[in-house]
């Protein structure tokens, strides 16, 4: 099936507004749905958690033990399709899983990078041969899948990859050299997605068993968190990987490599939102028990401003995270039979989405950052004892800003991505932003209307003519050699993301008021009150911040004057809000919604 | 084997219980399968599997329940009967034990299962009750059962003692923690459970009028227990310590 036309392009969000009705809210779960997530949850935390201490000690034969349990219950096989003994369930059905195991810490990690990274490369790249063969097993835990791209010297250049593949004499295997470097679940994994460069040119993917000849791991990384996830060394001296185990096309792993990457993306934002509901609920808990000068430190506005910042900003994250799972969602749902059976296809499906991904990438794990620092710190002293879970959780948040891109990366990615999009005129960025000039030049300041939301969405406007007016303005001066000036990509990337944050949750509570009323949405409208009012804020020395560094003389002058009139509203009362959210945190000890 | 459970959708043991006006407060509050349901539920599959035949799990509620039902039938059991009882207005337990004897009328059970005790009105109640009003044997706390043939062997709860009895089938028994552990619904048992039969009943399906079922009991007000309060170490040597602790106890606490 073709594209159809009103499909939603990949940042279309800048451009134009939406319907509620156009994203998925998670109020759109279904019953089902909400069995996996309890099912999920159930799980980890009746079988996982009480592990943990042991697993964050290496004890892995238990991590293999409890993926294998996790694979009877059906929560390894959301992405596998059926006939290869998966559940082949919707991108939504997996994201809850993700989700929901973000409550298992570092596990979290075995089991993700095993659905994920290890097993997607199969079910999305393999030939029929290749899934039959390997994703049965992977489906039920049976067998371990990990993911070997990074190396010692190449990082987020992943295609400087030294690793070498070279055909055998007889044509029959292809003989693998070189190092694959911090490998999730190296240590007991049994099937290993891995890139090598054949003849040192052809960077391309293979599929490569534990038992083969040449293949061995190192010793267990000392890692600053997620201790209980293996991290190896993948070593291959000569490794004799059967010629049929090339995935996909030779030369093409960078197809791949991107397309997983994308997924792996979106996912790890997901796993953010878990982790963030649970650490405000450990934090509104131990601020209800905890009592200084007689008195539960709830009570203090200093700690209810810091609940009620630490939902907000989840709720920014989890709204613009699940409208970008529904879009993949919505991909895979249009892609014929065929087509789901085709990796370009399928890569094209995901490509679509990745400033959305990377987006999803760097907030989702900004977020989580944020919010562990504040729990740590609700918990007082507490907070630094590893006995208190967000110890643990503070420190293992920290890798999600580096891994699957670092964060830096994935900011370039973004106007890089729309920058090409634009020129490719999928999206008509740069006719908007020479439209948008003569219009900001004539423009008059507005007073929104005084409905819930009303201001919010004409910030909202407002903040995407200041996006066209800076991007546009950095387009025009630097044209290609745009890519050298990372600061200015980077704000552009925090322009977008502001965007898209603001509208997602715009649109979210929207849709919620229209389902149950106003009433029942009142934690939504007020988070995305606080979180609006703030991210403008961030919008507006973004922007100016950019126009100065790029522009000089009667120009600059102009434009920061128009930024002025752009950014001209009455502020609402932060600290009144802020407190009026956290009196429900406190009161149900969890995120509210 | 003719299998029934009876089953109710109570609050999440890990909600925090709100009270106002004389109402608990139900906004946002998770609900789940009444835990020692839940132990029914499995054992009742697993008779199943041992014996062959069908499970049938029945409620009685409003139509929120059918989630409960979903999820039994997500756990592996065959078919689910939700008796609305949403006509009855602030039902009790003789409001429940009246539908669902109206409904088991037309069935030919050999065992019913359910829970000892649900765990909010925690009355204990329905299971034998509707025993009663059927006529069949009843035994409740059950920790372990066998069938063999037309009997059921079984191991019952008394007070932390076992007790061990021989009953013949039809027979009710509700169960005790330690009975089994329940199993989660598997992903494929969810995605099946949709398309399992879930029939909904009111009460002229049960040849019923309200005032058959109206109930037989007023709940005049519902409090929350008292709040614990902060210990307190109580100083002096022995002897002064327990003249103050005997004081406290007689005059504070009142306990003796």
């Amino acid at each position: 099936m073709a594209m159809t036309e009103d499909k939603v392009k990949g940042g279309g969000f800048l451009l134009g507004s939406q319907r509620p009705e156009d994203i998925f809210t998670p109020e759109d779960l279904t019953e089902e749905h909400k069995m996996i997530a309890k099912t999920t949850e159930d799980f980890v935390k009746n079988k996982v958690v009480p592990e943990i201490d042991y697993i964050e000690n290496h004890e892995f034969d238990r991590s293999v033990r409890l993926m294998k349990e996790a694979g009877e219950l059906g929560l390894l096989g959301a992405d596998v399709p059926e006939e290869y003994g998966g559940i082949g369930l919707d991108k939504i059905s997996s994201s809850l899983i993700t989700e929901k195991f973000a409550l298992a810490g570092s596990f979290s990690l075995t089991q993700g990078a095993h659905v994920g990274i290890g097993s997607l490369p199969i079910v999305f790249f393999g030939t029929h041969e290749q899934k039959e063969k390997y994703l049965p097993a992977l489906a039920t835990g049976e067998k371990i899948a990990a993911y070997a791209l990074t190396e010692p010297t190449s990082g987020s250049d992943a295609l400087g990859a030294k690793t070498t593949a070279k055909l055998s004499e007889d044509g029959s295997h292809y003989l693998l050299t070189g190092e694959k470097q911090w490998i999730t679940n190296a240590g007991f994994a049994d099937v290993f997605v891995v890139y090598a460069k054949i003849d040192g040119e052809q960077f391309s993917a293979f599929i490569v068993e534990r038992e083969y000849d040449g293949v061995s791991v190192g010793p267990e990384e000392k890692k600053m968190g997620i201790k209980g996830s293996s991290t190896r060394t993948l070593i291959l001296d000569e490794a004799k990987v059967p010629k049929e185990n090339l995935l996909g096309e030779a030369g093409k792993g960078h197809v791949i490599a991107f397309n997983i990457l994308n997924v792996g993306r979106y996912k790890l934002g997901v796993g953010c939102i878990g982790g963030a509901k649970r650490a405000i609920e450990l934090s509104a808990k131990y601020a209800n028990e905890r009592k200084q000068f007689k008195t539960p430190i709830s009570s203090f506005p200093l700690i209810q401003k810091k609940l009620a910042e630490m939902a907000a900003k989840t709720y920014a994250m989890e709204s613009s995270i699940y409208r970008t799972g529904g879009l993949i969602d919505d991909a895979f749902q249009n892609l014929s039979e065929e087509e789901q059976k085709d990796g370009a296809a399928v890569g094209r499906a995901i490509a679509e989405y990745a400033i959305e991904c990377s987006l999803n990438k760097f907030f989702g794990s900004e977020v989580l950052d944020f919010v562990v620092d504040e729990a740590v710190q609700i918990h007082g002293g507490y907070g630094f004892m590893a006995e208190y879970e967000v110890e643990t959780m503070y420190r293992n948040s920290r890798i999600n800003r580096i891994f699957e891109g670092t964060n830096e990366i994935n900011r370039m990615l973004v106007p890089g991505t729309l920058l090409r999009k634009a020129m490719k005129g999928e999206l008509p960025l740069l006719e908007q932003a020479q439209g948008l000039q003569e219009e900001l030049m004539m423009m008059m300041p507005e007073e929104p209307g005084d409905e819930p939301l009303d201001q919010e969405k004409y910030l909202l406007a407002n903040a995407k003519k200041i996006f066209l007016m800076s991007a546009g303005s950095a387009a025009q001066k630097y044209g290609e050699k745009l890519q050298q000036e990372q600061e200015l990509l980077a704000n552009t990337a925090d322009l977008v993301n502001e965007i898209f944050n603001i509208e997602s949750m715009i649109l979210r509570t929207e849709k919620a008021m229209a389902k149950d009323g106003a009433e029942k949405a009142a934690w939504k409208v007020l988070m995305t009150e606080i979180y609006t009012q703030e991210a403008f804020q961030r919008i507006d020395s973004l922007a100016r911040e950019s126009l100065v560094a790029m522009e000089e003389g009667d120009s600059l002058r102009t434009m920061l004057s128009i930024l002025k009139k752009l950014t001209r509203h009455t502020p609402i009362n932060l600290v009144a809000k802020k407190r009026e959210l956290a009196a429900g945190i406190i009161k149900e000890e969890r995120y509210v919604v | 084997m003719n299998i029934y459970v009876i089953l109710k959708r109570t609050f999440d043991t890990e909600e925090k219980i709100q009270i106002e006006n004389g109402r608990v407060v139900d906004d946002g509050a998770e609900y789940i399968i009444n835990p020692y349901d839940e132990y029914a539920v499995e054992e009742a599959i697993q008779i199943r599997d041992e014996h062959g035949g069908e499970v049938t799990v029945v409620t009685v509620g409003d139509e929120e329940a059918e989630k409960q039902l979903r999820t039994a039938l997500a756990m592996g059991a065959d078919k689910a009967v939700l008796i609305e009882d949403e006509e009855v207005e602030d039902g009790d337990t003789f409001t429940t034990q009246t539908l669902l004897a109206a409904y088991f009328k037309d069935q030919e059970p050999d065992i019913i299962l359910g829970g000892n005790v649900a765990v909010d009105g925690g009355s204990g109640q329905v299971g034998p009750r509707l025993a009663d009003q059927l006529g069949i044997n009843h035994v409740t706390s059950i920790t372990s059962i066998d069938i063999q043939g037309s009997t059921a062997v079984i191991e019952k709860d008394v007070e932390g003692d076992q007790m061990m009895l021989e009953v013949p089938l039809p027979l009710l028994v509700t169960a005790q923690q330690g009975l089994n552990e329940p199993r989660y619904p598997s992903l494929p048992g969810i995605m099946k459970a949709k398309k399992k039969p879930l029939e909904t009943l009111d009460l002229d399906d049960l040849d019923l009028d309200e005032e058959d079922a109206e109930p037989k009991t007023v709940t005049k007000e519902r409090f929350l227990p008292p709040e614990k309060q902060a210990g307190r170490i109580l100083d002096g040597d022995e002897d002064e310590q327990v003249r103050e602790l005997v004081s406290l106890l007689k005059n504070e606490a009142k306990v003796v």
